[in-house]
């Protein structure tokens, strides 16, 4: 008897459950929404910036459909499309009061307009890729070769300034491609430096060489080292992009790394490319300076800066606490000296601080700086877009040596960590170079959903109407195992939240027009059985068992193939990749699993079953 | 409904000879067309820059492409998409320039295109903006290249391992030439070959391979259960009592694909193009040349049915 057991008819609603239930929020679309995040890592998005954009709304009398505080940022899911610029310009206001120096980004979105239960359940919406939702791509190269150069041309600082200390004489020290030489008139000389090099710089292998008479003692990094500096390069740099689109106002970036080299940057909904590039291309650095305290501490004085006229040789800065300074001109350090920050802990107060490594030129300035200036204050700032903020300004109490600084006071761990990473993502740390570009419009995004849809829409509805006057009530279980392969693919793909490209609807569709092969092969076959005299229920059992062997290896073939585009595919190609490998999946489920635990639901439990609806059967020779 | 009503097996392999004269030739004139006209292959993979812009009433083309080209372009290529008032615009990578400023460059171009003439100024809207470099692009049809290859050998592989060798090349010979004829068509026609056509170039690979797993699946059958029968005779009735749910499915498939090729617009067209000449041929290839080569190769009965060998005790 075609009976299947329990467990298994039970597997068969529970996927289609579930795939309705993973499907669901595709239907209710998207509503308008304002995403509030921070721009600066030292302000946070919490629930008191909650309450805060809750108070704006509340003042411009708009009510919002729903908040939602997450990681790092506040949805405001809104009515429409007006409310929703009322709304955007109401929080920007409030919560920016200066535009040029915005603490915030208040950015438009769209949230998925499914009731909270569902959401609660993780079920989201598809993830539309670039193609579909409009906005820019692109792909930058990070150039290592030089980011070593970078780095070797600062070691050529730090081996000069080490020679000075240890009183070795050298006859000048250049970076010569990617490799530092110093030179020498004597080899006793050069023996003593070797070994002074070889203790203090670990990274660098030493080959001793002749060039005419000057001796020469050439430097490279060694491999391991050229690993970490590129590692760390990419590594920072991805931070640098970070904290720039941050300031764009995009709602949801992406930011990964490709490869060794690349970096995949995606902005969804943003148009205009040549600000998108600008702000990529920026560059932001560190500088250390002295606070004129005098000057600092006299109000009238103040009150005159405050306006615009601090006194000659400093400028007029807000600390972060609201307490204005003024600091001198004069830079004592920039950036380029930093070679590390880390969050950290006070040794003696355990208070949370952040600890700072300049490379050993910087140390000996910093050195000979806080020796000088005990008991003064000293500015930390950042300077980005010509406009500098001071980070911290605190008070230097000994003298620092060993290029080690650390910046405590007043700080909360979660502060210290993001001015170490302030600190660290200031600049970039090697050049880039983009490689790729893809913009497109949203105008030409829905264009390509409607296209993708009423293709698939309409090649279903074609082969439905076929399957079920060839096949009659066989063609319906068909037509109803190929409607569950596609509630399946949108189940699966929504759970996973792959992204999905026009070539993703196109492997949807395609993948339809493959997965009816499955039940195309199975109702030949009981055709077959049937002509070949068997009883129906029989011919029912031999046509799912014989089409099976064949269902795999066809469906295994296409996979192999699936497979290799998801390996070698990049972009839009992998969206074709991902959505064709998962119907592979899905269609051997439902078109064999669930069409058939349809058919043993109606012809099953009949013992007497005369003839079964799969059409006409045409038996030669009758 | 039973479209398909055979009394007898169809002595297809009678004609062997002729269907793999057919194939060779078509194979042959694609070779031919591929290594004299070449593929157009489009930005992904050449390096370069893509416009797609749209304006308000059809612009005058040559007019478009006279200003890119007195604006300093290289050998620009403005041709519309889709409807006469969307434009694509293809401008080659150029040495020393700055290429990704390539898109900003053009739109200005664009713009005094619109100012000069005497109608108002038409400033096109910007739908879509593709810059690729030149290593990208290397890279992409290298990657291309492997994925092909990989797809070919794991395709053999699993043959192999699921009938025998002689199926494994015979299925990937004549989907091989599926491929080849596909190309032969692009290269001919000097259709745009991209990254979707590519993909689909693949997926109708697999795709095929899987009709002939369909055929061969039946001929291991026949062998196995009827005796008597020689090969041509097992090959002939393998593929008769599979030929209509070849038709049928592929019939499906083209179904789907065809409304690709209605609805989906100027972005799927050649996708859906691939396809479609994918599965044309692949329903020839892989009944009509797939099994003759089988044939050729001098598959048996007794490759199925092992006989039994006697266990040996082992002499010590």
């Amino acid at each position: 008897m075609n009976r299947y057991p329990l467990w298994k008819n039970a597997t068969v609603l529970i996927a289609l459950v579930l795939g309705l239930l993973y499907t669901l929020p595709n239907f209710f679309g998207e509503a308008p929404a304002v995403q509030v995040a921070s721009v600066k890592s030292t302000h946070k998005v919490d629930a008191k910036l909650l309450a805060q954009v809750e108070a704006a709304l509340k003042t411009a009398s708009i009510v919002p459909q729903g908040m939602v505080l997450d990681l790092n940022s506040i949805r405001v899911r809104l009515a429409d499309t007006d409310t929703q610029l009322k709304a955007r310009d109401a929080i920007e206001r409030a919560l920016n009061p200066v535009a040029a120096d915005a603490s915030y980004s208040v950015a438009l979105n769209l949230v998925s307009d499914s009731p909270n239960w569902l959401n609660s359940i993780n079920a989201l919406p598809m993830y539309l890729g670039l193609d579909l939702r409009g906005g820019v791509h692109f792909l930058l190269q990070v150039d290592m070769k030089g980011a070593l150069t970078k780095r070797l041309d600062s070691i050529g600082a730090d081996l000069r300034s080490l020679m000075r200390d240890k009183n070795i004489r050298h006859g000048g020290i250049s970076r010569e491609g990617q490799t530092v030489a110093i030179r020498f008139r004597e080899a006793e000389i050069r023996d003593k430096a070797r070994s002074v090099l070889a203790d203090s710089q670990p990274d660098l292998e030493l080959v001793d060489a002749q060039e005419g008479t000057d001796l020469k003692l050439v430097a490279t990094l060694k491999p391991v080292a050229q690993k970490r500096i590129q590692e760390f390069a990419v590594k920072q740099n991805i931070t640098t992009l970070h904290n720039r689109i941050n300031e764009l106002g995009v709602a949801e970036p992406v930011i990964q790394q490709q490869g060794i080299d690349r970096i995949v940057v995606q902005l969804p909904g943003v148009q205009d490319t040549a600000k998108a590039k600008d702000i990529l291309g920026r560059t932001a650095t560190l500088e250390v300076r002295m606070v004129d305290d005098e000057a600092s501490a006299n109000p009238s004085v103040m009150d005159q800066a405050a306006r615009g006229q601090p006194p000659p040789g400093t400028e007029y800065y807000v600390e972060r606490g609201g307490r204005g300074l003024l600091v001198k001109k004069q830079v004592v350090l920039t950036g380029e000296r930093l070679t590390d920050a880390q969050p950290g802990f006070d040794n003696q107060t355990q208070e949370p601080a952040v600890h700072l490594s300049l490379d050993s030129a910087g140390a000996r300035i910093f050195k000979d700086v806080t020796r000088e200036s005990v008991g003064k204050r000293m500015a930390i700032l950042l300077i980005e877009k010509g406009k500098g903020e001071v980070v911290t300004a605190p008070v230097i109490r000994t003298e620092i040596g060993g290029g080690r600084v650390q910046i405590s006071g007043r700080m909360s761990t979660v502060e210290a960590h993001d001015v170490a990473l302030l600190l660290r993502a200031g600049s970039l740390a090697a050049p880039m170079e983009i490689i790729e570009e893809r913009t497109v419009g949203p105008s030409l995004g829905a264009e390509n959903i409607a296209k993708g849809f009423s293709s698939t829409m309409w090649g279903f509805i074609a082969i439905a109407v076929f399957m079920m006057a060839y096949y009659l009530l066989f063609g319906v279980v068909s037509v109803f195992a190929l409607s569950a392969n596609l509630l399946f693919l949108v189940a699966l793909l929504s759970l996973l939240q792959a992204t999905l490209t026009l070539p993703g609807i196109a492997a949807i569709a395609l993948t339809l027009g493959m997965a009816i092969d499955a039940n195309v092969l199975i109702n030949e076959r009981v055709r077959e059985e049937l002509r070949g005299g068997n009883s129906p229920q029989a011919a029912i059992t031999a046509g799912y068992e014989r089409a099976w062997a064949t269902i795999l290896d066809s469906n295994i073939t296409t996979l192999i193939a699936g497979i290799a585009l998801l390996i070698f595919g990049s972009g839009p190609v992998r969206g074709f990749a991902v959505v064709h490998c998962l119907g592979i999946l899905t269609s051997i489920f439902s078109s064999v699993v669930v069409s058939r635990a349809l058919i043993n639901l109606i012809y099953g439990r009949r013992r007497k079953l005369e003839a079964v609806s799969i059409g006409q059967v045409w038996k030669p020779g009758v | 409904m039973e479209f398909f009503r055979i009394r007898k097996d169809i002595p297809f392999m009678r004609h062997a000879l002729v269907f793999n004269i057919i194939s060779l030739i078509t194979f042959l004139l694609a070779v031919f067309f591929l290594s004299t006209k070449g593929l157009h292959f489009s930005v992904e993979f050449t390096g370069g820059t893509l416009m797609e812009v749209s304006y308000a009433q059809a612009p005058d083309l040559r007019k478009i492409r006279e200003q890119l080209e007195s604006d300093g372009f290289v050998d620009p290529q403005v041709q519309n998409f889709g409807s006469s008032r969307d434009v694509l615009i293809r401008v080659p990578l150029t040495k020393g320039a700055e290429s990704s400023k390539v898109g900003e460059q053009v739109m200005a171009s664009l713009i005094k295109v619109g100012a000069g003439g005497t109608a108002p100024v038409v400033k096109p809207e910007l739908k879509r903006v593709e810059f690729v470099g030149p290593q990208v692009g290397k890279e992409l049809a290298e990657d291309g290249a492997l994925a092909l290859l990989l797809v070919v050998v794991g395709i053999m592989l699993y043959l192999a391992f699921r009938f025998e060798w002689r199926f494994a090349l015979s299925a990937i010979i004549a989907n091989m030439h599926d491929v080849v004829i596909i190309l032969g068509f692009f290269a001919f026609f000097q259709w745009e070959f991209s990254l979707p056509v590519l993909a689909a170039v693949l997926a109708v690979l697999g795709y095929s391979v899987n009709e002939s797993v369909v055929v061969f699946d039946r001929v291991r059958e026949t062998f196995k259960k009827k005796r008597g029968m020689t090969t041509p005779q097992v090959l002939d009735h393998a593929i008769t009592s599979t030929i209509s749910r070849t038709i049928i499915t592929h019939g499906s498939t083209q179904m789907m694909v065809t409304s690709m090729l209605i609805f989906g617009g100027a972005a799927l067209h050649y996708f859906a193009l691939a396809l479609t000449i994918g599965i044309l041929f692949g329903i020839y290839s892989s009944v009509l040349v797939a099994s003759p080569l089988v044939m050729w190769l001098g598959v048996s009965r007794e490759q199925f049915v092992k006989p039994k060998v006697e266990k040996q005790e082992a002499v010590v």
